[in-house]
């Protein structure tokens, strides 16, 4: 299923996106993005780097799927022409990060019709782990 | 209030703020980067077809198979590059090497990569601040990185923020 352009209004909601994150998903970004940082690893590690739990995720992974969730979104139709965001805060091993975006601006520019979203990863207890912005472009 | 009395910028900082740094290039993506890179960021889902599916991603208006936004085709070079950015050098007042952290990144998006794309980066340091924050004096960098294809057209253009500390 796909949208267009005029049928997305400011203050619509991004369907939720969601995954429970722990070695499973972390060690298959680290293959795929040559991402082997001992804090993503191994337990002891992320204790020394500070983190009580253990390892913690990548921020990258978080990344991958904001632009998934929006990929979802839009369909192969829409391009995903901007992302941005913070890392506020660590995902822990076993948290469910759940990607929420909000319609927050229509406009038409350089002959595109673009959508701006606020964009935010939210942990199982709703704590916000990565605010940001994207835009998309649809038909 | 930032302390005027620390500094982690240092004088190769100063030199290099604004000049882009040399050109890296990537090795050739292949359908198979761009699949596996695809089923770990959405595992344990099913990717979307356009990720993987030949026949099906002919059928869209990108005529072929496209890789996600997010793909990194530089992961796995045979040959590292040696050095580092300007921007994560510099010592604390101990002598110790500051620790750094990703503070952030915005992403635009030009022509989307395909298999058999050779893309290029190059980067240069834009500007810096430094606060006092719960980690104690911190140094905030942002850097820009730009990747083109072999075509020179625009992939992907990154403010990148990294924080020392």
């Amino acid at each position: 299923m796909s949208i267009d352009f005029d049928n997305v209004q400011v203050g619509d909601k991004l369907p939720d996106w969601s995954r429970r994150t722990g070695f499973a998903e972390w060690n298959r970004y680290a293959a795929v993005n040559e991402e082997f940082v001992p804090f993503h690893m191994d337990d002891e590690a992320g204790r020394r780097a500070g983190n009580e739990q253990g390892a913690f995720g990548m921020g990258n992974l978080r990344y991958a799927y904001i632009v998934n969730a929006l990929h979802d979104w839009i369909g192969d139709d829409g391009i995903v022409r901007e992302v941005g965001c913070q890392y506020r805060a660590i995902n822990q091993k076993n948290d469910v990060l759940t990607v929420v975006g909000e319609v927050t601006e229509k406009t038409i520019a350089d002959g595109e019709n673009r959508i701006r979203l606020d964009i935010n990863v939210l942990n199982q207890d709703g704590g916000a782990t990565c605010p940001g912005h994207a835009v998309v472009v649809l038909p | 209030m930032s302390n005027d009395a620390i500094t982690y910028v240092t004088d190769e900082m100063r030199a290099a703020q604004g000049q882009w740094g040399g050109t890296r290039t990537a090795p050739p993506i292949t359908e198979t980067d761009i699949r596996r890179w695809a089923m770990a960021t959405y595992y344990p889902q099913q990717p979307p077809r356009i990720y993987w599916d030949t026949d099906y991603a002919a059928t869209t208006h990108w005529s072929g198979i496209v890789a996600p936004p997010d793909f990194n085709p530089f992961a796995w070079p045979v040959e590292r590059p040696r050095g580092g950015s300007p921007g994560l050098s510099g010592r604390r007042p101990d002598g110790k090497p500051l620790t750094g952290m990703n503070g952030g990144q915005t992403d635009t998006y030009g022509i989307p990569m395909r298999a058999g794309d050779i893309v290029s980066a190059r980067s240069r340091l834009l500007d810096w601040w430094e606060r006092e924050g719960r980690l104690g004096h911190t140094l905030y960098v942002r850097t820009e990185i730009e990747w083109r294809n072999q075509d020179d057209e625009l992939v992907r253009r990154r403010l990148s923020i990294s924080i020392r500390y």
